[in-house]
């Protein structure tokens, strides 16, 4: 029963990470009808970012906070230099146009910071684990990660639903014309959401950054787990994405944690070794099939424009 | 404007026609495919390295005749590899095809090269298959059969008197092998085994939980690269490290332990080579490495450095006269020449019969983290896939 | 109104054309088999990326999966002559029979959706079945499956034959693009591309869209899953990295970059984008030796730095893709 917890912990925190992505990703298209792959590239440069500042200033939480406004800025330079001009085109010019981007990206780390990926090491206060119930201790850091994630996403409620800004771009996602001519600095607004959407992305890197190698190509993995998320969730909706998230993450861990000896049950244990890695691999992606089956719209449609 | 597109077509077709035509000339032509891109680059940088330092060693001549080699990435990919090793053969007419660091990428690759009876030396890559049924005269291995390191380890737990072990692994050829190869040796209980995404999911927590709930003696594992890196980093996280012991092949390396650091202190591994064999082909190979790169080469390296010298000594023996195939393959069956790693023998099927050592990680002179050899776990082993190969020789 | 064949568009066509009938007298006469093998893979993929125009460009469907149908063909192949059955006539039959029933199951679950869900609801079907190869240990998981015959006709039909089998991929390549023209321009593709720019218009005038656009679909599958037998035939080896959605990505790569909804797009497109891959790290080594001398074979290790911005600067500057641009030359 400790491990289904446990389990359950660790698809939450994974959850909660794709979220973070997730959030980003689906603000962009939301708001600017734009598919952006080289949202992936964000939340690796803000590993690397994490991992060059924290060496820097050899200080975690420091470190970490300033490759968090280093993603924005270099979100929003992107934007402005070559996101912008691919406004209002089809859907498959953005996925060419971005994905050039992420080749670019990825051969950009690769000069700056070399083929060999980084480290960040994380402080004595993080490395340790905590006794949450007799018999289960947990990781400080993902505890923290959880934490964060789960601010982050208030935060993100309360910015998008109660505030100035939220009802700027609650407007011009609905009607972006209406919205410009009402006197809305349209352009600064996007800016503003891309670099919002980038940082997010940049910030579930960084986090990341201590679990995992910074390396290239890091970002692919989860940029399609992303997509599964908000189109499960409803494009546009962040609580879908939310949810979606959620369910990505608990689904894929507790795939991978019981199919095993799930299959066991019915097969040679040989079998099942084989079969249970390339079936949980599957699983969110048959999740994602029958929920389109069923709502072809994702689980929290967005009231068409 | 007509002509000017006319012209432009023209001048497109022509960068095609330009492509390489193949030249007779007096050379040995060597293609090396491993990865150059992407973040196991980092292996192949190493490989490429040690040839280079291979061929300075040798003065870049093979039987008198001047070396030419040709790196090609695979990208990690089959379908690339096999796609840079056909252009090897086909277009720029190699003698030797070398490298291979993965199994799949090998697999996807053997067949035109050894179809149009040309050698192939892996110096990594080592799939049962071809130890096995897929074994070929025009095939050799300067490294192991996938399975030789981790029965070494298997062997290793049996002298340490370890009752129950935990195996993880990723799920692709070599990641197969491995834990098929522990289980051939490991006399005690297998409680688990999980083989997870590669290449892809790098977050271990969901084993990691599964590991703590078991409760075995031990854990192996193997993680080639950057994966090695993140799950030494997440066993010490997860409070593991101290807790249950971990036992590796392939795992930790000079490549890996820079990012490592600490983490790999006392972790063991097996290996049939360490940078501080005593004999002399090895003590010049790392010094002259360390000279230049500033690093401590891997054993990725000393193998491409072991393929080197194997392709030279095939040469030398029939003079330069790349055409006679038989005396070249009669040479390299003897093993004639001074492996970095000591003496050892090819059974049938053109893997090596050699020893593995059990290595640690310590602290050099200058305070750099480093691997030692501790001692010899087994003696002159052979690959258990040997009997179904047909060759015999 | 008369037809102006002699355009810049149809002569960079035609040299084309002509150049690919050429290259197994080029590789004859220099001796360098591997432009032949080269083209072969060009050819076969250029072939499922007229497939995947067929339903992206005209009919507004973008697949993100249609790699899927090269392994579902690839595989079918691989997994009967491993089992020892080598005739053609009975794998390819089966390559495309699986190709068509894979493609109706998916095709009828998700057209029912539209856009980006679309796309991603083609992708989840793609990676099933990739993660299904993935999981076949008895037909190699992820280390695929050796070929160790071609599919086997009879006389004097010969793929092992490399220039016969060059030739044959060609043929089906020039068949899949006319025939792509020809359902195109009949009644059925003009439902189907009525259908992309207003469906809703296409059904109020009676057309029972949904149906046109499924066996639409179907035809696509079925042409990529030859292609899929094809390249399962020219390399002898099938493996589940054929069915990546790396590999999907690819293929609507070279779509976009040769132009949509246009007759040789997809052609031109797979021409480019391979040929680059090839060629540009070879011109960085020429163009970066000057300057940096022996260093620039590691320079060019990087020509994805080129290649990244190179599609970016198409997008922008090129509407309809290369195609496109060339179109657009005859107006100055």
């Amino acid at each position: 029963m400790l491990l289904v917890l446990e389990q359950c912990l660790n698809g939450l925190q994974l959850g909660l990470l794709l979220f973070l992505v997730a959030a980003g990703l689906t603000l962009i298209f939301g708001i600017m009808d734009m598919v952006n792959l080289a949202h992936g590239s964000l939340y690796m440069i803000g590993a690397y970012f994490a991992a060059t500042f924290v060496a820097w200033t050899g200080d975690f939480v420091l470190g970490a906070a300033l490759a968090f406004g280093a993603t924005l800025l270099v979100g929003m330079l992107l934007e402005v230099i070559a996101i912008r001009p691919l406004y209002g085109r089809d859907h498959l010019d953005h996925v060419l146009g971005t994905f050039g981007l992420v080749l670019f990206f990825n051969e950009l780390v690769r000069i700056v910071w070399g083929p060999a990926g980084l480290r960040v090491p994380l402080p004595d206060w993080l490395n340790t684990s905590v006794q949450l119930l007799p018999g289960l201790s947990y990781p400080t850091y993902r505890i923290a990660i959880i934490v964060t994630a789960l601010a982050v996403a208030l935060l993100l409620y309360i910015l998008v639903m109660r505030t100035r800004l939220g009802m700027l771009i609650r407007a011009g996602a609905s009607n972006r014309e209406m919205a410009g001519a009402l006197g809305v600095n349209i352009k600064l607004l996007y800016t503003l959401v891309f670099g919002l959407g980038a940082a997010l992305a940049g910030l579930a890197g960084l986090m990341q950054a201590p679990i995992l190698t910074v390396q290239i190509g890091m970002g692919e993995n989860v940029l399609i787990l992303a997509f599964v998320i908000i189109i499960i969730g409803g494009i546009g909706s962040i609580r879908g994405a939310f949810v979606a998230a959620i369910m990505v993450g608990l689904i894929d861990t507790i795939g991978r944690a019981f199919l095993p000896d799930i299959l066991r049950l019915v097969m040679t244990s040989r079998g099942a070794a084989t079969v249970a890695p390339a079936l949980s691999s599957m699983m969110i992606y048959l999740v994602m099939a029958i929920v389109l089956v069923v709502r072809p719209q994702g689980l929290f449609p967005v009231a068409s424009k | 404007m007509l002509l000017r597109t006319v012209f432009a077509g023209a001048a497109v077709l022509s960068v095609f026609a330009a492509m390489p035509a193949p030249a007779q000339q007096k050379s040995v032509k060597i293609g090396f495919v491993s990865t150059f891109s992407g973040p196991t680059a980092v292996i192949g940088n190493d490989m490429r390295n040690s040839f280079e330092l291979a061929l300075d060693h040798i003065g870049r001549k093979m039987g008198g005749l001047p070396v030419e080699v040709i790196y090609e990435n695979d990208e990690q990919r089959p379908d690339v590899g096999r796609q840079k090793t056909e252009k090897l053969i086909q277009s720029d007419r190699v003698n030797f095809v070398v490298g291979y660091i993965w199994s799949n990428v090998l697999l996807a690759s053997l067949k035109p090269v050894v179809d149009s009876q040309t050698f192939l030396i892996s110096a990594n890559a080592g799939p049962s298959q071809i130890a096995g049924e897929l074994c070929s005269p025009f095939f050799f291995s300067t490294s192991w059969q996938n399975d030789q390191t981790p029965q070494a380890v298997g062997e290793y737990m049996n002298q340490k008197g370890v009752k129950s072990v935990y195996l993880i692994g990723p799920n692709y050829a070599a990641g197969k092998d491995m834990l098929t190869g522990v289980r051939a040796t490991y006399k005690g209980k297998i409680v688990g085994e999980d083989l997870t995404q590669w290449p892809g999911q790098l977050d271990f927590s969901t084993e990691l939980s599964k590991v703590r709930a078991a409760k075995p003696d031990a854990v192996f594992v193997f993680y080639p690269g950057a994966a090695g890196v993140q799950f030494l980093n997440q066993y010490a996280q997860s409070g593991l490290r101290g807790q249950i012991p971990l036992y590796t092949a392939f795992t930790i390396d000079s490549l890996s332990l820079p990012l490592q650091k600490d983490l790999a202190l006392g972790v063991p591994g097996a290996q049939h080579w360490v940078n501080d064999l005593p004999n002399e082909a090895n003590k010049k190979f790392v010094a002259d490495f360390r000279a230049k790169h500033k690093a401590y080469p891997s054993f990725y390296g000393a193998q491409s450095y072991d393929a080197a010298m194997l392709v030279n000594s095939a040469v030398t023996a029939v003079k330069g006269n790349l055409d006679n195939k038989d005396g070249m393959r009669n040479e390299m069956r003897k093993a004639n020449y001074a492996s970095v790693r000591g003496p050892y023998r090819y059974g049938n099927n053109h893997f090596p019969i050699q020893n593995f050592y059990l290595q640690d990680v310590v602290k050099d002179k200058e305070g750099n983290l480093t691997l030692q050899t501790v001692a010899t776990i087994v003696k002159d082993s052979q690959d258990q896939f040997h009997s179904r190969c047909p060759m015999k020789w | 109104m008369t037809t102006v064949w002699f355009t810049p568009r149809n002569v960079v066509v035609a040299i084309l054309l002509v150049f690919l009938a050429l290259v197994p007298v080029y590789s004859a006469l220099t001796g360098n088999a591997f432009l032949m093998t080269l083209f072969t893979r060009i050819l076969i993929l250029a072939m499922a990326a007229t497939s995947l125009n067929l339903i992206l460009g005209y009919g507004g469907m973008v697949s993100f999966g249609h790699a899927v149908y090269l392994g579902i063909g690839g595989y079918a192949i691989g997994i009967l002559a491993h089992e020892g059955v080598g005739s053609g006539f009975i794998q390819w039959p089966l390559a495309i029979g699986a190709s068509a029933l894979f493609a109706l199951g998916v095709g009828a679950l998700s057209l029912r959706t539209r856009g980006l869900y679309f796309i991603m609801i083609t992708l989840a079907f793609a990676q099933l079945v990739y993660y299904f190869g993935v999981g076949l240990d008895r037909y190699g998981a992820d280390d695929g499956l050796q070929l160790y015959r071609r599919s086997q006709f009879v006389d004097p039909i010969n793929m092992s034959n490399r220039t016969q089998f060059y030739y044959w991929c060609f043929a089906l390549l020039v068949a899949s693009i006319y025939l792509t023209w020809r359902i195109v321009n009949s009644r059925f593709g003009m439902v189907i591309q009525g259908s992309r720019s207003n469906d809703r218009r296409m059904q109020a005038i009676g057309f029972p869209t949904y149906r046109y656009r499924l066996v639409c679909f179907v035809i696509a599958g079925v042409m990529c899953g030859l292609a899929g037998a094809l390249l399962a035939n020219h390399t002898e080896f099938v493996s589940p990295a054929m069915m990546h959605w790396t590999r999907s990505g690819d293929l609507i790569v070279m779509v976009v970059l040769g132009g949509m909804a246009s007759t040789f797009g997809p052609l031109i497109g797979a021409v480019t984008l391979l040929v680059l891959e090839e060629t540009l790290p070879i011109l960085i080594k020429f163009a970066a030796t000057p300057f940096v001398g022996a260093a620039a074979s590691r320079a060019a290790e990087y020509w994805q730095i080129v290649m990244g911005p190179l599609f970016l600067l198409v997008v922008l500057f090129a509407r309809g893709g290369i195609n496109g641009l060339l179109e657009s030359l005859r107006r100055d």
